[in-house]
């Protein structure tokens, strides 16, 4: 295994393979950081350059891609409230509420210690557990997953301030709701589509989360008019005093460990992990009523597991072929035009491409924190641009990250119906994240619930035949009821 | 931005291709009416770059239009036919199911079907665990109990996968309504479904499984293939097994309607040409694809003859009003 990992550091650390990691990582950062581009994007823009490299630094450069994507993701989540991609929507919940008290510097700082911090725990327990992982991704089958789904909405459900349960149970719903419209997979049939060719691939997260974040922000940024003073000073700093990474370090340490086990399992991936683990810290968090206004672990415990879960969703693309998300079958996609095929035998076959993609990580890691740090100061200055260019800018972003995806006219007229509706809503105190939250998780709890009751024949006894669907059931059940115990408990 | 980018992009890398004499066609556009990274895409791209590398066209450029299961790039191609001489647009089987499924209104017909390049051919798979040897125990357990067999696919209800497997129980005497066909997200979520071993049997292309059978983690049992695969020598077919069932899910190129016959034959030529190329046989290899070729008026006749076919099946099925 040590042999495996110097092999693969003795490719990545030749001064080709190490340029093209610093350019994968520098290239994936910008292309993260437009609002409406992830990691899909940049990887499909990069993959005709690769052609020619040899596969292993085809791999490198993408692998380099992808991590800098994420990362670059995080920032405009954090300092416009525009999440581009489903993994970094936890991450606004938090970071962007810090960035506009008037510390973006700060905010940023983390998600890169955090991105660093998880990936690179990631990284290493890939390596020490790396014979047991395969069996781990293939343990869950369609009721697990329709119940860690369900653990997870639970988990971040109380979103809202006190008193506000029930419009986040609300919009909770309401987010089901809007994840159902498009192709049914279980029966092939269009479902709220009212004949509309737009609407059969269903509602895009991207223009759910501008409208919803992005756009919906930017109008009451407007409406509300009061121009809030930022200092400058406070708005570059990145310095973290011994307090604040007293606090965040066990938040890194819990969510890397959970971010990457579940981005090992093929259904799962790292938008699960960072709710789940944002869902986790709130929960155990003796401060939790601070989450959602710009709580240092709630920032750093999604920003974890997202890069965590990256890291792992390469186990089972490389070991199984099987890709979990939309950026690792893009992934595949390339690995296969390079003439390999992922599967049990790469690991044998061509440990060299194997073991630099994980070489690939660590350097990756370090390069993105290094890039990173000294350019945060000036990223974070893009909050101190006077409002009356800024809000028009998050806009056009908003409006372009969405049509460039899509090419499609429809697309952004709901993107501007739905902006509207979200700020009324907002104006009377309907938390948006459930909402995009229920939507997110929606579709994959619903196939994964209606394969498991057709599996059982309509039964619903697969909800206690395994052992990992009841511990799961038990585990939802116990984060439900265990509130209302402790508030029947604390009355007597 | 992606588009003019990759264009771009596309167009630097392929700036070192030589020219050849016989230049039919200058440039190609391939317009691909899917997401980057999928089946499509990936034919599309990989026989524009053995078009490049062999010098049969100078530029070659992507675009990815996805959307309305491929209606939204098909109805766009002939409202702007007459600006779209040089694009070739790829399809395959889906497309013909999904107009009959009246997804989107256009057909096959109101494109022109220049030819058909590759193929991949069903496949049937079980866990290496699984206690079926070959086709015929797996059917012997159906007619037994059409329950006890969870077939998991890598698509909708209705789709390839889908009827594939439910025409072969149908030939084998069962009722092909009874299948309990486990839809997931792709075909790799389905190959994890076998794995995990909360399916019994995986409905499924033969080149997204082909990996999984030479590592020995699945076996595949019966290919649909009408002989056995020069590539894949060991693999039986179904119909040796004794079950007539032939699929083949073509991939293919059309062109806008509207433009003269001799540019149509100019395409085919350039289509027909980069098939012999070592370029493609090399793209070919790797991908692990078979060659169909079939051109113009025979491609035209073959996408009627499935047509026909897969819709006779679809309503027998249910699928089908």
């Amino acid at each position: 295994m040590f042999d495996g990992l110097i092999l693969g550091f003795s490719t990545v650390l030749s001064g080709h393979n190490l340029l093209l990691v610093l350019a994968g990582c520098a290239a994936g950062t910008i292309i993260g950081m437009l609002p409406g581009l992830g990691p899909i994007s940049a990887i499909a823009l990069m993959i005709p350059v690769t052609y020619g490299f040899d596969p292993a630094s085809g791999m490198i450069l993408l692998a380099g891609v992808y991590y800098g994507a994420i990362f670059g993701g995080s920032t405009s989540s954090i300092l416009i409230n525009a999440p581009g991609v489903a993994g970094t929507v936890a991450t606004s919940f938090d970071g962007y509420p810090l960035a506009k008290s008037g510390q973006p510097g700060k905010a940023l700082a983390i998600a890169a210690y955090a991105s660093f911090a998880g990936g690179t725990l990631a990284a290493i327990l890939l390596v020490v557990a790396a014979p047991y992982l395969a069996s781990w991704s293939l343990s869950f089958q369609s009721a697990d997953y329709f119940m860690l789904m369900l653990l997870g909405l639970c988990l971040v459900s109380a979103f809202s301030s006190k008193g506000e349960y029930l419009k986040a149970l609300l919009m909770t719903c309401f987010g089901l709701a809007l994840s159902t419209v498009g192709t049914d997979l279980t029966s092939g049939i269009q479902r709220f589509t009212f004949g509309r060719m737009d609407l059969i691939d269903g509602i895009s997260f991207l223009l759910l989360a501008m409208g919803t974040f992005a756009m919906s922000e930017a109008i009451l940024m407007v409406l509300r008019g009061h121009d809030s003073k930022i200092d400058d000073l406070k708005t570059s700093s990145i310095k973290l005093c011994r307090d604040e990474v007293k606090t965040i370090a066990p938040v890194i340490a819990r969510s890397s460990i959970i971010g990457f086990f579940i981005g090992v399992l093929p259904g799962a991936g790292a938008t699960i992990a960072s709710f789940l683990s944002y869902g986790l810290e709130k929960n155990i968090a003796k401060d939790s009523y601070q989450f959602g206004k710009g709580s240092l672990k709630g920032l750093a415990a999604p920003e974890t597991a997202n890069n965590a879960a990256c890291t792992g969703s390469f186990v089972p693309l490389l070991t199984l072929g099987i890709p979990g998300s939309g950026t690792t079958a893009i992934l595949l996609g390339a690995l296969i035009a390079y003439g390999i095929q992922p599967g049990p035998r790469l690991f044998v076959d061509k440990p060299e491409i194997f073991w630099a993609v994980i070489a690939s990580m660590y350097v990756g890691n370090v390069f993105l924190l290094v890039l990173n740090l000294p350019l945060i100061p000036y990223i974070a200055r893009v909050l101190t641009i006077p409002r009356t260019i800024l809000i028009p800018s998050i806009m056009f972003f908003a409006l372009m990250g969405v049509y460039l995806v899509s090419f499609n006219t429809f697309d952004i007229q709901m993107l501007v119906i739905i902006a509207v509706c979200a700020v009324a809503l907002r104006l009377f105190g309907y938390p948006m994240a459930p909402l995009l939250l229920g939507f997110i998780l929606g579709g994959i709890l619903e196939d994964n619930l209606r394969r498991a009751i057709a599996l059982a024949d309509g039964q619903w006894s697969f909800l206690w035949e395994r052992p990992v669907t009841l511990a799961l059931v038990i585990l939802t059940t116990l984060v439900v009821v265990g509130p209302l115990l402790k508030y029947v408990l604390k009355r007597r | 931005m992606i588009r003019i980018l990759s264009v771009l992009l596309a167009g630097l890398i392929t700036f070192s291709g030589n020219v050849s004499a016989e230049t039919l066609l200058e440039d190609v556009h391939f317009l691909i009416p899917a997401g980057p990274g999928g089946g499509w895409d990936g034919t599309a791209r990989g026989v524009g770059e053995a078009m490049v590398k062999s010098g049969l066209i100078t530029d070659v450029s992507y675009e990815n239009l996805s959307g309305g299961g491929g209606g939204r790039a098909i109805a766009k191609f002939i409202e702007t036919a007459p600006r779209q001489k040089n694009t070739l647009l790829i399809g395959s089987t889906p497309l013909v199911v999904r107009s009959l499924q009246q997804i989107f209104p256009q057909s096959f017909r109101d494109l022109k079907p220049i030819a058909s390049v590759i193929a991949d051919y069903g496949c049937f798979a079980v866990h290496k665990d699984s206690p079926f040897l070959n086709w015929q125990d797996v059917v012997n357990e159906y007619l037994k109990s059409p329950q006890s067999i969870k077939v998991a696919g890598g698509s909708v209800r209705g789709s390839t996968d889908h009827f594939v497997i439910a025409n072969a129980f149908k030939l084998a005497g069962g009722k092909p309504r009874d299948v309990v066909y486990i839809p997931y997200d792709g075909g790799g979520k389905a190959m994890a479904g076998l794995l995990t071993g909360e399916t019994q049997v995986l409905s499924t292309g033969l080149s997204e499984a082909l990996e999984m059978h030479r590592a020995g983690e699945i076996r595949i049992l019966a290919i649909t293939a009408e002989s056995r695969l020069p590539d894949t020598p060991s693999l039986p077919t179904l119909k040796e097994q004794g079950f007539d069932l032939r699929f083949a899910n073509w991939r293919g190129f059309f062109a806008a309607p509207g433009h003269p016959d001799a540019h149509y034959d100019d395409m085919a030529h350039t289509l027909a040409s980069v098939i012999n190329t070592q370029a493609f046989y090399v793209v070919r290899a790797r991908n692990g694809w078979a060659t169909l070729h079939i051109e113009k008026d025979q491609f035209y006749q073959f996408l009627e003859q499935q047509e026909a076919e897969i819709g006779t099946l679809m309503r027998e099925l249910g699928f089908l009003r």
